[in-house]
C-alpha cells in the first residue's frame, strides 16, 4: 500500500523539477534575449550610422578626420574642428574635475564630521542629476558674463605675455568659448567622479586605515599609501566615467562654446564639438553630403567614446594585475 | 437600362457625398516645416479649432524637412521660408503660396550707444559681417555716423549656429549688396562666418549672445528683437532712407513688390519703397495641386483661408506682418488650385 504512494510521490517531485527545469530555462533564454537585444541595438546602431555616413565617407575618405574644414554653403566637411573641439573641452574638463572631485571625496570620506557626511553626499547626487540644459542656460546667461568681466581680462594680463601659453589666452574676452565650456562640462561630471570616488573610498578596510593611523601616518600618507592604491581601479572607473559623459555632452556645450567650426589657437576663442554641431545643424541640413557627414560626425564620436572605453578597460586591468588583486 | 444607369449615378453621388462629409469631419490636417512661422501657425491652429471644430497640426521641423515631407507626402501642407524654384513646383505638382511675413533686424550691444542711433548702410553691414571691419570705430563707420561718439572696441558678430530661415535671408540680403560677403561667407540657411564671430541656437540663443557679449552685432527677427527690448541699428534702404525695423516698415517692402509670379515668392529684400525695411521676407506653404484625399486638400485651404482673414491681429501681436488685402486676395484665388 505504501509502495505506490512512494512511487507517485516521486513521480510528483520528479514533475516539480520539470517545472523548475522548465522555469529556469525559460529564465535563462529571456534574459539571454535582453542582452542579445542590447547586442543587436549596438550593431543596429553602427550599421544605420555606417550606411548614413557612407556617401560622405566615399567623398572624403579617411582624410575627413584631418580635414579643417565645415563648410556648408561650398559642401565640403572635414571634422578636425569638431573633434579638436570635442577632445580639448573633455580633456580640460578633466583637468579641472578630477583634483576638486579627489578632494571632495577625500573630505567626505576622511575629515567630514558625521553630520555634514549626509547633506553633503545628497548634495552632489542631486548635482548630478541637474539636465545638462540647466548648466547651458546657466553658463551662457550668468556664467559667461561674469568671466567676459572679471576673469578673462585679469587672466589675459598675468599669462597673456607668458611664451607659448600666452597665446591660449588671447583674442577678445567674450565670455563664451572653448574654456568656458571646458569649466562648465567640469562642472557637470565633478558630481559623477566626486560621487564614484566616495564610494571606492568607502569600500577600503578600516582595519588597513586604522593600522597605518596606528603606526602614526598623516591623513595625506593614509590617503597616498593605502587608500589609492586600494581604490585604483574604481578610481579610473569614476573619472572614464566623467570622460565619457564630457565627450557626448550636447546641450550645455551648445550654450557655451560659441560654436564656430574651426580651431583657434586660443582657449578664449568661439569653437565646436562633434556633439554641438549635430545639435546644431541637424534639423535644417539639406539632404545629401551635409546629413551625411553629420552622420560620419555621429560615427566619429561613437569610435572615439569606444577608443576611450577600451583605453579605460585596459588601464583597469593592467593596475588591477599589477596589484595581484 | 440609361434609367437604371441615372439611379446608379445618383446612389453614387449620395454614397461619395456621405463619405466626403464624414471624411470630412474626422480629417485632421498635418504640416510640418519652417520653424519661423511656427508661433504664429500654432495661434492660428488653435483659433480655428475653436472657431470651426477642425484639427491642425504643425510640426516645426525646419523649412527643408517641410519641402521633404511634402515631397514624400506624408504631410498635409509644408511650410517653407526659402521659397521653392518654379521650376521645383512645377515638377512636383506643388502650388505655393506666403503666408505672412517677417523682417530681419540687425542688432547690437555697444555701451553707450542708444537703439536706432547707429546707422549703416548694406555694404558696411556686409562687411562688418564678413569680418572685414573688426573695430567699431572703424572709419567706413564712423563715415556713416558724423557726430557720434564710437568706441574703440572689437567688433563680435552674432550668428545662428542651426541652419535657420532668419540666416537665409539675412545673407541674401548681404551678399546682394557685397560680393565678397557671397564669396566668403555665401548665400544660405548656413554661412561661413568670419573668425570673430560667434554662434547662438536659435533666435533666442542669438538676442542671448548679443545682450551679454559687449561690442556684439547680430541679427534676430523683429518678433525677438521687439520681445527682448534690444539696440537696433538704423539700417539704409533702396530709397537712400535710413529705416528703423518695425512692422510698418516691412509691410512698406510687401507694397512695392509684384506677387504675380507663380509660387508668389518675389524678391522681398531692398524694395524700393521711400520707408521699406531692406531685409523683409515672407514664409511659405506648400500642397499639392492634385492631392489623394480631397477632404484634406480642402481642409488646407479652409485652414489658410480663415487665417489669412481671422488671423492677421494674432500674426500682429506675434510680432509678423500681415500680408496686403491685395496679396490675400491673390493667395485666395491661387489657392483655388489645391484639390
Amino acid at each position: 500500500m505504501s509502495e505506490p504512494s512512494t512511487v507517485s510521490g516521486l513521480d510528483l517531485q520528479a514533475e516539480q523539477i520539470r517545472k523548475f527545469r522548465f522555469q529556469d530555462r525559460l529564465f535563462h533564454h529571456t534574459t539571454q534575449l535582453f542582452a542579445v537585444l542590447l547586442l543587436a541595438a549596438l550593431l543596429g546602431i553602427l550599421i544605420a550610422l555606417g550606411l548614413d555616413a557612407w556617401p560622405s565617407i566615399k567623398e572624403f575618405g579617411l582624410p575627413f578626420l584631418w580635414t579643417n574644414v565645415w563648410s556648408v554653403p561650398d559642401d565640403q566637411y572635414g571634422a578636425l574642428a569638431a573633434i579638436y573641439g570635442t577632445v580639448v573641452t573633455s580633456v580640460l574638463a578633466l583637468l579641472f574635475a578630477i583634483p576638486v572631485s579627489f578632494g571632495i571625496a577625500f573630505y567626505l570620506t576622511e575629515s567630514c564630521p558625521p553630520w555634514l557626511r549626509r547633506p553633503l553626499g545628497t548634495a552632489i547626487e542631486l548635482l548630478a542629476g541637474v539636465p545638462s540644459i540647466v548648466y547651458g542656460i546657466w553658463g551662457l546667461f550668468i556664467f559667461a558674463p561674469l568671466f567676459a568681466e572679471y576673469i578673462q581680462p585679469p587672466l589675459q594680463a598675468l599669462l597673456g605675455n607668458v611664451p607659448v601659453i600666452g597665446g591660449w589666452f588671447s583674442g577678445p574676452p567674450i565670455g563664451v568659448g572653448i574654456l568656458t565650456a571646458s569649466i562648465v562640462l567640469a562642472m557637470m561630471v565633478i558630481p559623477f567622479i566626486a560621487s564614484v570616488m566616495r564610494d571606492v573610498f568607502d569600500t577600503v578596510p578600516h582595519v588597513l586605515k586604522e593600522s597605518a593611523y596606528g603606526i602614526g601616518c598623516t591623513k595625506w600618507e593614509v590617503m597616498r599609501n593605502i587608500v589609492l592604491p586600494y581604490t585604483r581601479v574604481g578610481v579610473i572607473g569614476g573619472i572614464m566615467l566623467g570622460l565619457g559623459r564630457a565627450l557626448g555632452e550636447t546641450m550645455a556645450v551648445t550654450f557655451v562654446i560659441g560654436n564656430a567650426n574651426r580651431i583657434n589657437g586660443s582657449l578664449f576663442a568661439p569653437g565646436t564639438s562633434i556633439a554641438s554641431t549635430l545639435a546644431n545643424e541637424f534639423g535644417e541640413a539639406d539632404p545629401g553630403l551635409h546629413i551625411s557627414a553629420l552622420f560620419e560626425l555621429g560615427l566619429v564620436l561613437f569610435v572615439i567614446t569606444f577608443i576611450v572605453l577600451a583605453i579605460s578597460r585596459w588601464l583597469i586591468s593592467r593596475s588591477m594585475g599589477s596589484e595581484g588583486l | 437600362m440609361q434609367k437604371f444607369n441615372k439611379l446608379a449615378q445618383g446612389a453614387l453621388a449620395v454614397a461619395m457625398g456621405l463619405a466626403f462629409s464624414v471624411s470630412a469631419l474626422a480629417a485632421d490636417i498635418n504640416g510640418a516645416g519652417a520653424t519661423f512661422p511656427y508661433a504664429v501657425y500654432a495661434k492660428w491652429a488653435e483659433a480655428y479649432q475653436k472657431a470651426t471644430g477642425n484639427k491642425v497640426n504643425y510640426q516645426a521641423i525646419g523649412s527643408s524637412g517641410g519641402v521633404k515631407q511634402i515631397k514624400a507626402k506624408t504631410v498635409d501642407f509644408g511650410g517653407s521660408d526659402a521659397p521653392v524654384k518654379e521650376a521645383d513646383l512645377d515638377a512636383a505638382g506643388l502650388v505655393q503660396v506666403p503666408t505672412v511675413m517677417g523682417g530681419v533686424t540687425i542688432v547690437m550691444n555697444v555701451p553707450g550707444m542708444a537703439s536706432g542711433k547707429l546707422k549703416l548702410d548694406g555694404v558696411t553691414a556686409a562687411n562688418i559681417f564678413r569680418g572685414a571691419i573688426t573695430k567699431w570705430n572703424d572709419p567706413a563707420i564712423a563715415k556713416l555716423n558724423p557726430g557720434v561718439a564710437l568706441p574703440d572696441l572689437a567688433i563680435t558678430v552674432a550668428h545662428r549656429s542651426d541652419g535657420s530661415g532668419t540666416t537665409y535671408a539675412f545673407t541674401n540680403y548681404l551678399a546682394k549688396q557685397s560680393a565678397d560677403f557671397m564669396r566668403e561667407v555665401g548665400a544660405g540657411n548656413t554661412g561661413n562666418w568670419p573668425s570673430n564671430a560667434v554662434g547662438g541656437k536659435g533666435n533666442a540663443g542669438v538676442a542671448a549672445t548679443v545682450q551679454k557679449i559687449k561690442g556684439t552685432i547680430g541679427y534676430v527677427d523683429i518678433a525677438d528683437a521687439m520681445k527682448n527690448n534690444m539696440s537696433f541699428v538704423a539700417l539704409k534702404n533702396k530709397a537712400g532712407n535710413y529705416i528703423v525695423p518695425n512692422q510698418d516698415a516691412v509691410a512698406d517692402a510687401a507694397a512695392g513688390a509684384n506677387f504675380k509670379v507663380k509660387g508668389m515668392a518675389p524678391d522681398l529684400l531692398d524694395q524700393t519703397h521711400k520707408n521699406a525695411w531692406p531685409i523683409t521676407s515672407a514664409t511659405y506653404v506648400l500642397a499639392y495641386e492634385k492631392g489623394s484625399d480631397a477632404a484634406k486638400q480642402k481642409g488646407v485651404v479652409d485652414f489658410f483661408t480663415w487665417s489669412l482673414n481671422n488671423g492677421q491681429k494674432m500674426a500682429e501681436e506675434l510680432g509678423f506682418v500681415a500680408l496686403p488685402p491685395s496679396v490675400v486676395k491673390m493667395v485666395e484665388a491661387e489657392m483655388k488650385n489645391i484639390k
